[in-house]
């Protein structure tokens, strides 16, 4: 059986093998966007390079925003590429946040893309994508 | 079911300082895709949102979804606009809302 399950890695190439994305996560992405296009700046993601946990993920995400009233993050969304459910958290803020930075705890089912979009004021929205590889899932079965 | 509501903030702020505000509080965070012994799903129950008040503003809002670990911990930063008291709300699937309020040291 476990030699039917899709294989995460590298191929033989040396290439990251491409990770499969949920429908989910296409229609969360694209409810976000609402035909914007993200662009893929100014948002740093710290997340650990290889979880041994996916019930505890520790995240930090910092959006490179003045944080005024003309030009400040309004949301930033947290969504997930591979779990049961993609929208893994939504987060509002205001320029009185002064610096748009938050952190929490996600669970993560499988190795997969965590992807970060921030809607700034002006209309913008900025994009982060990063791999996490997943030793023992969370989110349970 | 919601329990022991925490916070951290600075001992003391200046108007004007930018603070790292800290929140956690004890909760299953039931996802609702796992099963039990008898393969009987168990039921979602999630804290769904936070609202971060300061006096009488609005200065932080979370939706949460099943991919929150359990035991919610949030962090996020505010300007000081002056001396207040905050109150953190976390509401339950069940609509139940768990407070905290905790005066800011304003010096």
């Amino acid at each position: 059986m476990a030699a039917l399950m899709p294989l995460v890695g590298r191929s033989a190439n040396g290439e990251p093998a491409k990770l499969e994305r949920s429908k989910k996560f296409a229609d969360a992405f694209a409810q976000v966007l609402r035909g914007v296009t993200p662009v893929e700046d100014k948002v740093t993601v710290d997340l650990p390079e290889l979880a041994e946990n996916g019930n505890f993920v520790p995240i930090t995400v910092q959006v490179d925003s003045p944080m005024s009233e003309a030009d400040h993050v309004k949301t930033i969304h947290l969504l997930s590429t591979a779990n049961p459910h993609a929208r893994v958290a939504t987060f509002h803020l205001s320029p009185i946040n002064a610096v748009a930075r938050i952190q929490s705890r996600m669970r993560l089912a499988k190795t997969q893309d965590v992807i970060v979009l921030a809607e700034l004021s002006t209309g913008q929205i900025l994009m982060s994508t990063t791999l996490v590889k997943v030793t023992i899932g969370g989110c349970g079965d | 079911m919601a329990a022991r509501p925490r916070y951290r903030l600075p001992a003391n702020a200046k108007i004007g300082d930018v603070i790292e505000v800290k929140t956690l509080i004890t909760h299953v965070m039931e996802t609702g895709n796992r099963h039990d012994k008898y393969g009987k799903l168990i039921p979602r129950d999630i804290i769904n949102t936070f609202v971060a008040k300061y006096g009488d503003q609005e200065v932080f809002r979370a939706e949460f979804g099943p991919g929150i670990s359990a035991n919610p911990y949030l962090s996020f930063k505010m300007r000081v606009p002056g001396p207040g008291v905050f109150e953190f709300a976390w509401t339950d699937d069940d609509g139940t809302t768990t407070v905290a309020t905790a005066p800011l040291n304003v010096s």
